[in-house]
This record gives C-alpha cells, sequence and structure tokens, in this order.
C-alpha cells in the first residue's frame, strides 16, 4: 500500500522496489515473446521461406483475421466440448470420492478401475470410443476420462485430511453423516477439490483435442483440433499456427479463470490463498 | 466407537459423582497398555487436574470420559445431564490444540455445537453471545481464526465448549502451547468463570505449576500404562488470584506434587 503512497523518489528503497520487481516480472517475458517473434519473422525473410513450409508470424496473424468466421466457429465448438467433459469430469469425480469416502467396499472394487482409466493413454482409446459412441458423445468421454482422475483423486485426499481433534469434536456432539460432510468434510477437502478443478480444466482440453484428431482423421468434425488436421493435410500451415495459438490461449483462459475462482472461494482462510502479510 | 448412549450407562449411583471410573484399562492395536487400570471418582462442581508425564495416559483417560474412545475394560460412569440435553452435550472438550475450523467465524466456531443439535437460530444467536461474552471475545465474533492470537483462538476453543452449557468440562492441556503471561491469564480467566459456572473439571497437564495454582485436588499419575500414583488435596483460601501464585503455601504444594512425580521420570517409557 505504501508503495503506491510514495513518490517515485524513493524508488530505491523498501517496498517500492517490489513495485520495480513485478514490472520486471511482468515486462520480461514480453520482452522474450517480441524477440521470438521478431527472430521468427527475420528468419523467414532473410531465407525466403515459402508459407507452405514455415509462415512467420505476420501471416499467421492475417490468416487468423482473414479465417476468423471459420476458425471462431471450430473454437467455440472444441470450448463446448471441453466445457462438457470438464462438468462431467467435475461431477463425476467429486461424486465418485465421495461415493469411495462413504463405502470402503465401493472404494476397494472400483478406484483400481479409475486408476487403469487415467493410466492407459486417451489418444489409444479414443478410436475405440468412436466406433461404439456417436462421435460428438465419443469426444466428451475422452474429455471426461482424463478431466475426472484428478478430480477423484484430489477429492479422496481431501476428504481423508480431516483433522482428527475436528472429527472427534464432531463425534462429540454427535453429528450424522449428513452433517459430518456437509460442515467437516466437504469444507476442509474445499482447497484440494479446486487444485484437482484446475488441473481437470486443462486435460479436458487436451482430452478434447485428442479425441477430435481421432475423429478428424476419420472426415468428421468441426473442432479446432479438426481444422488443425485438415489443414495439415491441405499444406495451409499458416492455419494450423493460427488453431494452435487459439487452442494455446483457450488453454491459459481456462486455467486463469480456474484459478481465479479457487483465489476467490478460499481468500478468507486458506494459506494458499492469503497474502505474504497475513 | 462409542454411542454415546453407552455413556450414561453405568450411572453414577452415588450422588453429588459427575464422573467415576472403575478399574478402566485402554490398550490399543499394537498391545500397548496406554492406561490402568484406573479408579477415578470425580465429584459435582468439583476442579480436579491429572498430572502426569507424556504418554502416560492422561488423554486417553479424558477421551475415555467424552466416549471419544471406548475402554478395553472397566467402566465409565458420567451423569446424566441435569436438562433435557442429548447426553453428548453434557460434556465440553478442549483440545490441546485450538481446533478451529478455519473456513469459518469465530461465531460459526462457537455454534458449531448448537448447529449440530439443530438449535433454534435465535436461541443458538443467543447462547453463542453469552459464550463469547464469558471468554471475553465479543468484539470479534465475526473474525476468522487466522486473525486471532494463540491466547485468543483457545479462547474461542473454551467459548465452543462452553455453548451448550456442559455440566463436566474436560480439557486436554488445553495452554500448554502459550506463552507464560497468556497462559497465566487464561488461568485466572478460566478460575473465575468456574467459580462463576460452577462446572465439573477435568483438566490434564503436564505442569506442576499450573496443576497446583488451578484445582482443588490434583492426580499424579505412573508413567505407561497410566495410574493413579498420589493424590494431593490443594487446600487454600479462595478466591485464589495471583497473590497464591508467590505465596509460601504455593511454592510448598508445589514441592509435594513435583516430589511425588520424580520417580516417573528417570526410567521413562515412551514418550
Amino acid at each position: 500500500m505504501s508503495s503506491l503512497q510514495t513518490p517515485p523518489l524513493s524508488a530505491g528503497q523498501g517496498a517500492p522496489e517490489s513495485g520495480a520487481v513485478r514490472l520486471v516480472r511482468i515486462l520480461l517475458p514480453i520482452i522474450v515473446l517480441a524477440a521470438g517473434i521478431a527472430i521468427w519473422e527475420l528468419v523467414v525473410r532473410v531465407n525466403d521461406i515459402p508459407p507452405y513450409v514455415l509462415p512467420g508470424p505476420a501471416a499467421v496473424f492475417e490468416t487468423l483475421v482473414k479465417d476468423w468466421p471459420v476458425l471462431s466457429q471450430s473454437l467455440l465448438v472444441t470450448l463446448l466440448t471441453t466445457l462438457e467433459g470438464f462438468v462431467a469430469a467435475a461431477f463425476g469425480g467429486i461424486a465418485l470420492a465421495l461415493l469411495f469416502n462413504q463405502s470402503k467396499w465401493l472404494e476397494y472394487s472400483l478406484f483400481p478401475y479409475a486408476v487403469i482409466l487415467q493410466v492407459t493413454p486417451v489418444i489409444a482409446i479414443a478410436p475405440l470410443l468412436l466406433i461404439y459412441l456417436p462421435q460428438q458423445t465419443a469426444v466428451i468421454v475422452c474429455a471426461w476420462i482424463v478431466g475426472f482422475f484428478p478430480v477423484l483423486s484430489n477429492t479422496t485426499l481431501g476428504l481423508n485430511s480431516v483433522d482428527r481433534n475436528l472429527a472427534g469434536l464432531f463425534q462429540l456432539y454427535g453429528a450424522s453423516r449428513i452433517q459430518t460432510l456437509r460442515y467437516l468434510k466437504l469444507p476442509s477437502a474445499l482447497p484440494f477439490i479446486l487444485g484437482g478443478l484446475r488441473i481437470a480444466g486443462g486435460l479436458s482440453l487436451i482430452g478434447a483435442v485428442v479425441a477430435e484428431i481421432a475423429a478428424g482423421s476419420a472426415g468428421a468434425g468441426s473442432g479446432l483440433a479438426y481444422r488443425i488436421a485438415e489443414s495439415g493435410y491441405r499444406l495451409n500451415i499458416a492455419r494450423m499456427f493460427a488453431a494452435l495459438l487459439l487452442l494455446s490461449a483457450a488453454g491459459i483462459v481456462i486455467y486463469v479463470l480456474l484459478a481465479l475462482t479457487s483465489h476467490l472461494v478460499l481468500r478468507r482462510w486458506h494459506e494458499s490463498a492469503l497474502g505474504k502479510d497475513n | 466407537m462409542v454411542e454415546p448412549e453407552a455413556l450414561s450407562e453405568v450411572d453414577t449411583r452415588t450422588a453429588g459423582l459427575a464422573v467415576s471410573l472403575r478399574g478402566v484399562t485402554k490398550v490399543y492395536d499394537g498391545g500397548v497398555v496406554a492406561l490402568g487400570p484406573l479408579d477415578l471418582d470425580v465429584r459435582k462442581g468439583e476442579f480436579v487436574s491429572l498430572l502426569g508425564p507424556s504418554g502416560c495416559g492422561k488423554s486417553t483417560a479424558l477421551r475415555l470420559i467424552a466416549g471419544l474412545s471406548a475402554p478395553t475394560s472397566g467402566t465409565v460412569g458420567v451423569s446424566k445431564p441435569t436438562g433435557q440435553a442429548r447426553p453428548g452435550h453434557s460434556i465440553g472438550f478442549v483440545f490441546q490444540e485450538p481446533t478451529l475450523m478455519p473456513w469459518t467465524s469465530v461465531r460459526e466456531n462457537v455454534g458449531l455445537p448448537l448447529k449440530l443439535a439443530r438449535a433454534p437460530a435465535a436461541e443458538a444467536s443467543a447462547r453463542i453471545g453469552e459464550a463469547l461474552k464469558q471468554v471475553g471475545l465479543t468484539e470479534f465474533a465475526d473474525a476468522f481464526p487466522r486473525q486471532l492470537s494463540g491466547g485468543m483462538k483457545m479462547r474461542v476453543s473454551l467459548a465452543r465448549a462452553l455453548v451448550t452449557d456442559p455440566d463436566i468440562l474436560l480439557m486436554d492441556e488445553p495452554f500448554a502451547a502459550l506463552d507464560e503471561i497468556t497462559r497465566f491469564r487464561l488461568n485466572n480467566d478460566l478460575l473465575s468463570l468456574w467459580r462463576n459456572l460452577r462446572k465439573t473439571i477435568i483438566f490434564v497437564t503436564h505442569s506442576v505449576f499450573e496443576s497446583v495454582y488451578l484445582s482443588q485436588r490434583v492426580i499424579v499419575m505412573t508413567a505407561r500404562p497410566g495410574r493413579l500414583d498420589a493424590e494431593f488435596r490443594i487446600d487454600t483460601a479462595e478466591p485464589r488470584a495471583e497473590d497464591f501464585r508467590t505465596s509460601a503455601d504455593y511454592a510448598g504444594y508445589c514441592r509435594k506434587v513435583s516430589n511425588a512425580l520424580a520417580p516417573s521420570y528417570p526410567g521413562q517409557h515412551g514418550s
């Protein structure tokens, strides 16, 4: 706070310096990005590389603007798939963890299969799913498969990390199972659940892309990953880069949104969301 | 674990007893004998300290009385609550750590026992206010636990134990982690609470000075397995206050209790 009040005169000492450090932390990556783009453009121009081998950043940007109607449509499709997969993963993961927490038998019976589903590469499962399920469903199922495990394992960890004395207290006051779950276990597990969701967000995008690529080579689909595959066949490399750029941006936005949600939910009490001064 | 009903199953037939342990032992799964056999009677309204080396089963005894675990053998008798409250509610428990829910306010933390008992909101609110007043935290009702000092957190924990107006207060080394000045202040506050409310208090500590200062009766326990070793009645002019801490009487009692405790230490078992 003091850094806001003090004039730049005292920039050499104490608190104002952290402001300068923050500026550097924002500026440095931007400088690196600008330098990278400049070098890329320079290499393409100096060597006169044809755009079907490597388009320069200017050409990629131009394609992004020119093909926006097609690309934005595809972006929307991919985002929708990701969202559906993510929501399914969130609900599925949390619900399964709650079930496991209530019944050890269920956990012992099913947990190994959750692990198997997780360790089998989704790219290998996708073609099979595409045979047995309608394409749109198969894509969502792929997004779900990769997304649900981090939610499941994190929620399970959270539900098992309840303070032993607090659990004793609930027992002493005769809390019912539902009360213990609602007032003790779920709030205790919340930071873990949010951490799991943050991972699941990015993974759902990956799952959606993988499934689209698998489906795309079969000739149908309209998501961003399908655009990448299709543009590859047509040697429209600039459009591949443009679509890739949009996928990265989507991933970043998903991450930032989930991190922000986590911060807003936990800011009043959890260590991870508190400033250093508190 | 035990059902709350099992607690008062063995009712204290003798009038005036709040807690009665008969031949109670506790053997943990690994075969470690933690406690007993232990016989202990605590009268209603009495302030008793259980004093002993670490790992002598003091806390285990407290958890047995609270019904948080079941004895391996013997009987645990706890007097029935005077009101219509449920059995569990005749007991308040203060742990060694404040054991607060970090995600919610002081008010919600203190009100937890009432919420679990589904008490009406208006009644709960009044009782929370009363409990907070008793520990001097009225202004901090809306603070979060992380905003409070160690001593204040302990006060919240105490308010939560008092909010159901229990007959018996079980305290498991509640002030062990606090600095000395805070500890002395809380000692005094606890004494005046006890004088005003006349609860039965069973106080577990490993501090000779604390036990003598607070209690009417100090029970010294042996190292594992914990048994009753010696018992001292602290007879002094009431109400006790800070000057008791520096009196010759106090020093004398402390010396006697320390001497009784000493044999437990050279050949200490476990920790």
